[in-house]
């Protein structure tokens, strides 16, 4: 697990018209682990997996694979294979011919062809499906025979093109619990492209959230959830309550005119910061027991929980509980330590995180996040 | 209900100058051209011009596969150059046609003949002047010359519209630039092969007036004995006999090829 695989060093990408796709991108992927490159669209996840696979030369900074550089090594000549957007099945073959496509040009004898597709097949529940066209084929069925296209050449690396995007919810669920399972019994390093931050959640090992060609985190699911760095990665995955702070000292900091206790340490005293808050970290208790008091504005039910909009003195906080409050509600909130996360400020300060603007518009934020690239 | 409406006109066209015509072309063939009763002499007659159908059809296969190796890697080309020069390049395989194709084969004849342009330069720079008119491979170039743009613009829009991600997809699974060639561009290729073929072919086969004016009375094609039934003979039965066998070949010949392209429908595309 620990073994280093893959180096991206300092890669930028500027294209043709001038536009800077990437910027100084560090990343460094071990051998067997489960890689997300989680960001909007544009923020440049895909063309580092393009140029992984080798189907772009960075501008400058450098790709190393096992140890040596192979920024000019050209795709058929890396041990990585590509799971794609919408596939790229080859549609003049049938099922069976598209998989065993990689292992009959590496020359390997027929027999050991058959077994190993079989066996591929059956890892991704298309036996029976041999001889049946790719295009006659539905999206779910589809993405599992590019996958398996890609695992039946058994490479050190595959990279995976939001490869869920074209599924429907339940199947998207199904699938991300399959692609875990043959990821942990394959040993395979997998390198994930997405814009679903559950889906990065639910299945990597490390996450690194990308926005505007740079890399804005880089963590375990739980730390990119718990303890995110700037506004944009808190705004990014989940929601976030996000509020103006200024840090009095290690373990106290002060927002609404109030002192908290929080758990974070290591600022300058009386530096400003950000304060994130999760909707579903804060606790609803009568006003006269509440750290702080406030309205109920709005609220929505979601099916697991309410969505329940408190204006605390003009701003306005989104707060997820599985209690109903009506409309103009008064309401106390108490805040444990814990649940404050203290972040510096950054260019995204004051960007995100305010729910002065829900209602209506909420629903197109929510959306917004995941537009197709 | 409305739609259907819409294609009326074609199909009154279609009756009256498809439908129709090709019902006479039956009645001659199949009746006597003194007593007009029901006969198969007709088409027992064609007998005698077998090597002539023959050469015909063997002299338009050669223009086919021709037109295939010189528009292929044009097509090709073309289809991986930019948006602009796309249009720019297609219009230049195009701008021939606009030319009438009687006088497209006669400049041939000026530049081919044993006075023309070609063999003069040649006793000019001293060599003997070469046969280069009133043969097959005078015949067969006419019919490259002429026939070279329907090959090359249904080649064009098929590789045209290969997915770029196949092209990488393969890449990825271990072909180098020849083997993306053979293993995914030609097999996705096939189906503009097919058309190009058919639409060098058909109109190859038939053909009369490059023959006449390229070839020589050894070189006649099946096209010019037709035309001679109509005409100097003027035996019209034994005339819509040939057509008839003709169109029927022809018929085999495309449904043959479209056999071979697999099991999708959307391509053959039939010349007229």
């Amino acid at each position: 697990m620990s073994k280093e695989l893959i180096r991206l060093s300092g890669l930028t990408m500027t294209f043709e018209d001038g536009e800077t796709i990437l910027n100084g991108i560090n990343l460094y992927i071990n051998d067997q682990e489960f890689l997300t490159l989680l960001g909007p669209s544009g923020c440049g996840k895909t063309t580092t997996l393009r140029i992984i696979g080798g189907f772009l030369t960075p501008t400058s900074g450098d790709v190393f694979f096992d140890g040596k550089r192979i920024n000019d090594l050209p795709p058929h000549q890396r041990k990585i294979n590509t799971v794609f957007q919408r596939y790229a099945l080859f549609p003049h073959l049938d099922v069976y011919d598209n998989i065993a496509f990689g292992l009959r040009l590496s020359k390997i004898p027929e027999a050991e062809v058959d077994d190993r597709v079989t066996e591929m097949l059956e890892t991704v529940s298309l036996r029976g499906f041999e001889n049946r066209r790719v295009t006659s084929l539905s999206g779910g069925q589809q993405q599992r025979v590019a996958i398996a296209r890609a695992l039946v050449n058994r490479p050190k690396v595959l990279l995976l093109d939001e490869p869920l995007g074209a599924l429907d919810l339940r199947l998207r669920k199904d699938m991300q619990v399959e692609l875990k399972r043959i990821q942990q019994a394959m040993g395979i390093t997998f390198v994930y492209v997405t814009h679903d931050q559950e889906e990065a959640l639910t299945m990597s090992d490390t996450v690194v959230v990308m926005d505007k060609g740079r890399i804005q985190q880089i963590g375990t699911p739980q730390d990119i959830y718990n303890e995110p760095k700037n506004a944009f990665v808190a705004d990014f995955i989940g929601e976030s309550n996000i509020l103006d702070g200024i840090m009095r000292e290690d373990l106290l900091v002060e927002f609404f005119g109030r002192k908290f206790v929080c758990v974070d340490k290591g600022f300058a005293p009386n530096e400003p910061v950000d304060v994130v808050i999760r909707p579903e970290d804060i606790d609803i208790v009568a006003p006269d027991q509440g750290h702080l008091c406030g309205t109920v504005s709005a609220i929505t039910f979601k099916g697991v929980h309410f969505d329940i909009i408190v204006d605390f003195k003009g701003f306005k906080w989104l707060i997820q509980s599985t209690d109903y409050q009506p409309v103009g509600t008064k309401i106390g909130i108490r805040l444990n330590p814990e649940d404050i996360h203290v972040m510096k400020k950054s260019e995204y300060s004051g960007q995100f995180g305010d729910y002065s603007s829900y209602s209506a518009e909420y629903d197109e934020i929510a959306e917004g996040g995941e537009d197709e690239e | 209900m409305k739609n259907k409406l819409l294609s009326a006109p074609y199909l009154v066209w279609m009756v009256i100058f498809t439908i129709i015509p090709l019902g006479v072309v039956f009645y001659y063939a199949l009746t006597d051209s003194l007593t007009g009763h029901f006969t198969l002499a007709n088409l027992a007659g064609m007998g005698t011009y077998l090597p002539i159908i023959l050469r015909s059809i063997w002299l338009a296969f050669l223009a086919a596969l021709i037109c295939l190796v010189i528009g292929y890697p044009v097509a090709y080309c073309i289809a991986q150059a930019s948006p602009t020069r796309q249009r720019f390049y297609s219009m230049l395989v195009m701008l021939p046609m606009c030319m009438s194709f009687l006088l497209r084969t006669l400049a041939w004849v000026s530049l081919l003949e044993d006075t023309g342009i070609i063999n003069n330069f040649l006793r000019l720079i001293g060599l003997t002047p070469l046969p280069l008119i009133r043969n097959n491979g005078a015949v067969v170039l006419g019919m490259v010359y002429n026939y070279l743009p329907y090959m090359i613009l249904p080649l064009y829009t098929v590789i045209m519209k290969i997915d770029r991600r196949l092209v990488e997809a393969a890449q990825d699974l271990g072909c180098n630039s020849a083997k993306v060639f053979q293993k995914v561009i030609l097999p996705l290729s096939v189906p503009g092969i097919i058309s190009g073929i058919t639409m060098v072919f058909v109109p190859a086969v038939s053909t009369f007036y490059i023959s006449q004016k390229l070839g020589s009375p050894g070189t006649t094609l099946i096209g010019d004995v037709i035309e001679s039934q109509f005409k100097a003979a003027y035996n019209p039965n034994l005339g819509a006999a040939m057509s008839l066998f003709l169109m029927v070949l022809i018929f085999l010949c495309v449904g043959a090829m479209n056999r071979f392209s697999g099991t999708d429908g959307e391509e053959g595309l039939m010349a007229p």
